[in-house]
This record gives C-alpha cells, structure tokens and sequence, in this order.
C-alpha cells in the first residue's frame, strides 16, 4: 500500500479500561473509499475500536490519522465522521426529514439548500415520501437508512457503522447488506463497520480486520481470511473447521497422523518446528474429498460415524480407521445427491482425500471459537 | 454567519478551521464549567450547612469549643435520650403496620381481578397530598378529648376513649402517612414479578402457600426491604403529626422544636438533629444497597404476570380495600367536618367561619398564597435545578470524578429530614461570616435569609433526591448514543438538549414539577425554623393555629392545602392526557 494512498491509519492503538486491556497495540491501514469490516466475538474490543477511530474513547497509548492528520487528541466533533449505531440513536420527536437535516441545520446553510439535500438523501436511501414520519411509524430497515442518511447529510470523512445490521430480521438484513455496500461505493465513502456476523463481513468488505481478546490476529481480504486463517482461532470464528490435534511433524511438508502420513502445501509457521513436534491440522468440511483417485495423496480411511441433513448436503461425521487411538472425528460437507448416489450411511467405509493445498497447519492447539 | 460558511467550507476540504475548533472548545468549556457548577451548588445549600450543623453540635451558645459535652450530657438526661427509644419505638411499629397494610393493599391492586383499582389507589394516595399535621388533627376529631368516636358520635352511642395523645395518636398517625408510599412500592414490586415463575411451580405442583413463600416473596424481598426502610425513615422523622398529637410523648423531631424555638438552645438542637440524623442515614445507606440490587432484578427480561379471575379471594381484597379507603375518606370527611362546624361538638351548624381565618394568628389568607407562590417557585426553579443536574451528570463524559461526588450528594437529602435541613439552614445562611486565621470572610450567601428565596431553596434540597432519581431514570432511558449523534454531527449540545431531551422529557419534567409543588405545599419541617413573620406559610400556620388551640381554623387550612393539591393533581392529569395524545405521533403504538 502506498503511504500516499493511505486515508486511514491507525497506529499502535492499546486501550486500557483499569486494568482491563480492551485493545493491544492494534494497527492498520485503510484506502480512500475502502470498506473495511472489524469482524470478532462479542466483548473482543471490536466497538471500543471503533469508539477510539471515531474520538468517542480515548486511547490509551498510539495514534489515528485521517489523511495524513493526527487526529489522535481530537473529540468526535473534530473528527468529521458519521457514526452509525446499533440502536440507530434517532431523535424519536422529529421526522425522518428533521433527523437528517439535524447535523446540516448547524452549519449555516440556508433551508432551501437543507430541504434540497434531505430530499437528495431521502431519494439516496430509498425513503422518498417517507420524511414526514417520525421513527416508531418507520419499520427496523427503514429506520436503518435514516440513520444511515443522517450520518453521511454532513459529507463526513469517514463512515462509522457499529453493528448496524444486528437489530434487524434475517431477510431485511440480507437486503440492506447490498444497499448498503452500494451506497458505500457510489460514495466512495472510507468505511469502517463492526460486525460479529462472518457472513456479513465476508459479503460487505473489502478487507476484514480479526479481533481476538483485544488483538488484531488478521487483517486479510474476505478470501485470505478465509482460506488462509492466521490462527486457530479465525480459523474456527469463521466458517467450520476441522481440526486433527496431535499431529506429529515428520519433515518439512510431512506430517502423521498414527500411521497415515499427510503431505501439506503451505505451513503456517510451522516450518522451523524440529521433527516430533506435535502441531494442528486444519481443513474445512467442504474441502474433504470422497472418492478420490487411488494415486492421490493424503488419502484416509475412514467409517461414518452419523449424518446430519442439511438440504442441499449433509454434514458426515468420519471417524479414522487408521488410527483407533486418535478418536478425532474429521466432518465433510457432501452434496445430498453424492450421499444418495454412494448410499453413504452410518458406520459404512469410507475414503477421504484432504487436498495438500487445502490443509493449514498451526503450532498452537485450536481454541474452541465462539459462534455467533 | 460568516463563521457558519467557514465551517461549511472547512469540512468539505477536511481541514480544521480555527472557527470550529474554538466553538468546540467553548463547548467543551461550558460543560465543565456547568459541572461545577452543580457541584457549587449542591456544596452551598447540601455540604456546608450539613458541616455547619455538626460544628454546632460542638460549640456553645458563645461560639466556644466544647467537643462532645452536649453529647454526653444528652445521653445523661433521661428526659432527653428517652426521646431516641420513643422515636425508634413509633417508627418501628408504625413500619411493620404499614408494610403489612400496604403489602395487602398492593396484593390486591396488582394480583387481583378486584373491581374499581384505580379509584382504590386514587383514595390510598391522598396522604400524600395533606399536610401530616392535619393527619393529627382530623385524628384529634375522631379520637380526641372530644373526638367524635371519644364521645359515641355526640352521645348517641356509647363512646370509647383510645388515649390518643401519646404513641397511639402519633403512630395511628404515621401510618396513615407512610401507607402510601409503602403501597406505592409494592406496587411496583408485585408488578414486576416474571409471569413463567409462576406457571413453573404449578407445573412442578407448589401449592398455593408453598409459591407464596418460595416465589412472591423472593419476588419481592427488594421491594419489601425498600419499603421497610422508606417507612422507618419517614416516621421516624416527621414532625406535623407527633406535634399534634405527641402529647407528652417526646420523640426527637419534636425535641429539636422544643429546643430550638422553646428553649432557643441551638446546640442542644444540633446535637438531636444529629443523633436524628445517624439511624436515618443508615437507613438511607441500606435502601440504596438494596435499589442497586432490585434494579439489576429487572434488567432481565420478564414476561408480565396477569391475574385471573377468583371470586373468594378478590372478594375479600375487595372488602379489605374498601375498608381502607373508607377509613382514610372517613378520617379526611371528619376533618373537612370539623372545619365547616360552628363550634365542635357544641354546635354542629356548617357555616364557612373557619375558613375566614379572622382572629387567629398564622396569617390567614396571606399564608395561603404565600404557599403557593412559594411551591410555585419551587416547582419551576426545582424542576428545572433537579433535571438540569441530572442531565449533565448523566448525559455528559467529562469529569467523571466529580460527576459522581455530584450524583451522591444529590442522593443524599433523600436522608436529611426537613428539620435537619432547617436548622441547618438557620445556621448556616444567617452565620455573618467565618473567622479564618484572624480573617473575617463575610458570608456571600447571607442575604437570602428570611427571604422567599431561603424558603424555595430548602424545598428544592428537601425534595431533590427522589425528583433527582426521577430525573435520571427517565434520561437513561433515552439512547445513550443521541449525545454522541449529535457530537458527530457537530451540534452543540444545548440544541440536542432543547430540541430532544427536554421535549421528549416534558411527562416526567410535569411530574417532577407536580411534586415539587404539592411536597411544598404540605411541608412543614424544614420551613417552620426558616419562615419570617412577615412571610407567613399555610402549613406553618395549621401548627401555630393548632398549638393556640384554633384547632377548627387549623383543620380548614389543612383541608384548603389538601384541596389546593388535589386540584393540582387533577390539573396534571388532563395536561398529561393531553401531551399524550399530542405525542402519540413519535411513541410507538
């Protein structure tokens, strides 16, 4: 990233509530115009980092730039952000119209250039004819984009959304997902949204930042995240994961499980471990294979040890044959027509192939993700 | 204007203009300086004059120090210390009637199918409204030397004497006065029992006293406690009913009277006030421990309990109700009698003599509206002192250290009985000024003694807590975030506060209001060390009426007081309809 394309930088930011550390030394980077999802567990420090870009909180040690300014010692007021909250915050006395024309009325514009802007917004937002209604006659979604159009009236630099989906119903949720993000983009607004919900931040962002216990454990775009986790730990937030613990490192690329040898493409880390280490092996359930070719690599016996139906596939449960003392049960997602076709059922024999270049290996065991 | 267009200008460059900037720091500034403002404030009429009762408890009559002589020789004279162990006697008793009564009351308001609930509560809330005083004397009528049950109803039945005067006649008192507060928390508490708690031990097959004791009660221990502790705290130092009819049953409340205005030995008086002050402030401490913890009762989520249908049991919480509210009619009827007589029990032709108030002493009708004017001015100036302080140490981030020395202080006249707060007063506004190291400071604040102002002032502290948590309870139901919108947006927060906050805080402004009002027109406490004799007030004037023996013209002030209040009330309720109706608009359905 060029310095000189950089709008946002947040520099070693550590915050402490007493004892507590609510984040530690957290850094990062945004473009102009790019959206970026701070994704984590509740309690993880994701909205105090929020609460410190917007000047809501004071850090307690490091720095935020906006374009190339310390902004680090300035109150919201001064920082020119729009702040979405969870709760929305609209005043519940005023209209829809008088709420987003709250922040524009203080800057000495006359009103026919306010009414002008608030019908733009209200186009912009989708609300046209709705601006006489106060907030309790608007549903959740509409709500949602008041909010949204207050917060970008005032053409800030930067957009701060916390949560803003997590009080809505599924399907609204879904559809303002997109509205949102096309909003973002036509603007070409820099935007920083806190979410606990993966398939959110998966879908939205531009890049996902991975809070864990107040550290920054990956900051990747949604497909790094995903297929390459950093740690356990994102690794199980987002999406299912595997993990074969006790996994013995032979050599370089070369590990064991029991007697069944596993070849993986890239090591996570793990590279400079001495031969005997005992490692974490992971792999999605969608990337188990059935059926592969007797050549391929990797290749595990297993038996079924239950189904779950899930519609389009079925979750199985494997156990290793080849190893009796491992009792680590492997899942894999299989297409419903696949199990039909094989009659895939519980305690039946089956061969798995785990892809070399699906596997990621960690040095730490997993730590149980908590999912929302 | 031109700063408006430089603002506009700066942000769409993003740069910092030196106009915002030092708008935001005149902000910045203005809340910090209101801040302390409140804290100056609640230091000048809560902390010095709390301070400077206690150095008089110390110090005699001609300013020498004598540490804790008056103290011991308090505890020494039997006439005087006999007065503590009456007093906790009274408040004790009048405690466990009261939350006994008020519990049934509340059961049958709030777990019943009963007929008529509101007109039940309305008739259970009007000691609120009366003076205490005239809870003594329309107590006097029914029971007294020549009360109407003393004497058989006029001699047409056999009557019975009670021997009013003394603890009977002031605990008698008291529960009526403390009946509605303990109804009104149980109230509260029995309505906010979970609905599923209920359905659980039927379904595990409780029977009825078994979920009684291992479900209502639990349900409401908090509640219970809190009424236990309100209660105390009110009997034990109200004065208007035990002045009435004490007797010669001393209790603190009327000692420190007799002290200070019989004997006008003022540190003896402190050093009552303060030993008036020590078991109250532990009940205060207690109470507070104890709303902590009902308040994180209801934080979880509960489904609402609602009654059924049982016809023995809402019969008889019918006939219970009924029998109350008869009784506290029947009590006020009598008084309103009282004042509409000729001469009690010689000539019972009703007439409006009494309430001409002509040769009596009190000031009459210039007491009346000096009373008005005065909860007047405490209403609009309370109301807007108590939301202002709540507001900025709710609703504001800076200074948290001092917010919260602010919220303890404003909590903490909710212990402070309003003689405490009078005399105190006394002391404190009419001191000349302080020797400091040979330095004479005159006291700023001296000249609002015997003034209106003095007499607002002490209302205001008097009844500043609850309007205070009132207050405070309606703010934190507001967004937390709409302070931090509007930062963002770069609005100054007076305009969210006047565009938002007040308007969307106008039913609980009214009620505050409404109890600044009737509280100060009822009191007694507090102002009867504070008033001048050419600002005479129609409660103050009930007590020196009733203590010349105009007993009559004392029992129609009282009722005009009452009857102003409840007027008052009804008033509120119609404004309050009204805005509610005007506010369906933005309150979802």
């Amino acid at each position: 990233m060029n310095d000189d394309q950089i709008y946002l930088e947040v520099d070693s930011v550590s915050k402490n509530f007493g004892p507590f550390e609510a984040l530690q030394n957290v850094s990062f980077k945004a473009r102009r115009g790019e959206f970026l999802c701070v994704l984590g567990p509740s309690g993880c420090g994701k909205t105090t980092l929020l609460r410190v870009v917007a000047g809501l909180e004071k850090q307690t040690r490091g720095k935020v730039f906006i374009e190339g300014r310390d902004v680090s010692g300035y109150p919201v007021s001064q920082r020119n952000v729009g702040i979405v909250f969870q709760s929305y915050a609209l005043f519940p006395n005023l209209t829809a119209r008088q709420n987003i024309a709250y922040g524009l009325q203080s800057r000495g514009q006359s009103r026919q250039a306010i009414r002008q802007r608030v019908d733009e917004l209200l186009e912009l937002v989708g609300l046209r004819g709705m601006g006489g209604k106060h907030p309790a006659k608007l549903s959740g979604g509409q709500q949602q984009r008041v909010a949204l159009a207050r917060a970008i009236a005032v053409s800030p630099d930067l957009l701060l959304l916390d949560e803003p989906l997590s009080a809505l119903d599924a399907k609204v949720r879904l559809m303002l997902r997109g509205e949102i993000r096309q909003l973002q983009q036509r603007l070409g607004i820099t935007t920083l949204m806190v979410t606990h919900d993966q398939e959110e931040a998966l879908t939205m962002a531009d890049r996902i930042l991975v809070i864990d216990q107040g550290r920054l454990v990956q900051d990747g775009s949604p497909r790094q995240v995903y297929d390459k986790p950093a740690t356990p730990f994102v690794a199980g937030f987002i999406g299912a994961m595997n993990f074969i613990q006790d996994v013995e490192k032979i050599d370089s690329g070369l590990y064991a499980i029991g007697a069944t040898r596993l070849s993986v493409a890239a090591e996570n880390g793990t590279r400079r471990l001495p031969a005997g280490s005992r490692v974490t092996i992971a792999i999605r359930p969608e990337d188990v294979m059935l059926q592969p070719p007797p050549s391929a690599p990797n290749l595990l016996r297993t038996q079924v040890e239950s189904l779950e139906y899930r519609g389009s596939l079925y979750r199985v449960d494997l156990k290793l044959a080849a190893s009796p003392e491992n009792d680590t049960l492997i899942t894999a997602d299989v297409p419903s027509e696949t199990v039909r076709r094989l009659s895939i059922a519980p305690s039946s024999p089956l061969s798995v192939h785990l892809p070399v270049d699906r596997l990621r290996v960690y040095e730490t065991p997993a730590r149980t993700a908590q999912h929302p | 204007m031109t700063a408006g267009m430089s603002t506009t200008v700066g942000l769409r460059s993003g740069l910092e203009p030196a106009t915002l900037r030092a708008a935001i720091d005149r902000e910045l500034l203005a809340k910090r300086l209101l801040i302390l403002l409140v804290c100056a404030w609640l230091l000048a009429v809560v902390v010095l004059p709390l301070l400077h009762l206690l150095f008089k408890s110390v110090n005699d009559a001609d300013g020498s120090f004598v540490g804790l002589a008056y103290y011991i020789s308090y505890f020494k004279t039997p006439a005087l210390s006999n007065s503590l162990y009456n007093s906790l006697f009274v408040a004790a008793t009048t405690t466990a009637i009261s939350v006994t009564l008020g519990f049934l009351f509340a059961y049958g308001l709030t777990r019943t199918t009963m007929a008529g609930k509101g007109f039940f509560r309305a008739i259970a809330m009007m000691p609120l409204f009366a003076p205490t005083l005239l809870n003594g004397i329309a107590l006097v009528y029914l029971f007294g030397r020549k009360g109407l049950i003393t004497l058989g109803f006029f001699g047409t039945l056999p009557g019975f004497d009670i021997h009013l005067y003394g603890p009977v006649g002031i605990i008698m008192a008291e529960v009526l006065f403390t009946f509605p507060q303990a109804v009104l928390i149980l109230s509260i508490a029995l309505a906010m029992t979970d609905a599923r708690l209920y359905e659980a031990a039927a379904s595990l097959g409780a029977g009825k006293v078994r979920t009684f004791l291992t479900v209502t009660l639990p349900g409401v221990r908090y509640g219970l406690m809190s009424a236990v502790f309100v209660c105390f705290i009110l009997a034990f130092t109200d004065f208007g009913a035990p002045k009435v009819v004490g007797g010669h049953f001393n209790i603190l409340a009327t000692d420190i009277y007799k002290q200070v205005i019989g004997q006008q030995n003022f540190t003896m008086g402190a050093v009552v006030s303060v030993v008036l002050l020590i078991p109250t402030v532990i009940a205060f401490i207690l109470d507070r421990v104890v709303q902590g913890k009902q308040v994180a009762m209801i934080a979880a989520k509960s489904v609402p309990l609602t009654p059924r249908r049982h016809g023995l049991r809402d019969g008889l919480y019918t006939g219970y109700c009924s029998l109350v509210v008869l009784l506290i009619m029947g009590l006020y009827l009598t008084a309103v009698f009282a004042a509409l007589v000729k001469v009690w029990p010689y000539d019972l032709t009703l007439g409006l003599q009494h309430f001409r108030f002509s040769g009596t002493g009190g000031g009459g009708y210039a007491a009346f509206f000096n009373s008005i004017r005065m909860s007047l001015y405490s209403a609009v100036f309370g109301t807007a002192i108590t939301f202002g302080a709540a507001y900025l140490i709710e609703k504001t981030r800076q200074m948290t250290g001092l917010r919260q020395m602010a919220y303890f202080l404003a909590i903490l006249p909710l212990a402070l009985p309003g003689l405490v707060i009078g005399l105190s007063y006394i002391f404190f506004f009419n001191a000349p000024g302080w020797r400091a190291g040979g330095l004479f400071v005159p006291n700023p604040l001296n000249f609002i003694y015997a003034t209106m102002g003095i007499l607002v002032i002490s209302n205001i502290v008097h009844f500043f807590s609850v309007s205070f948590l009132t207050a405070t309870t309606a703010l934190k139901q507001l967004d937390q975030e709409f302070e931090t919108v509007s930062e963002s947006l770069g609005v100054p927060f007076t305009k969210t506060f006047a565009r938002v906050t007040v308007p969307v805080c106008i039913p609980v402004l009214l009620e505050i209001g409404l109890y600044y009002f009737v509280n100060s027109m009822a009191t007694v406490s507090a102002v009867i060390f504070l008033y001048s004799a050419d600002l005479p007030l129609a409660s103050v004037a009930v007590a020196n009426m009733d203590d010349a023996g105009d007993v009559a013209a004392a029992s129609a002030m009282s009722v005009l007081i009452l009857l102003t209040n409840l007027a008052v009330v009804v008033a509120f309720g119609a404004v309050t309809r009204r805005l509610k109706a005007r506010s369906q608009a933005w309150t979802a359905a």
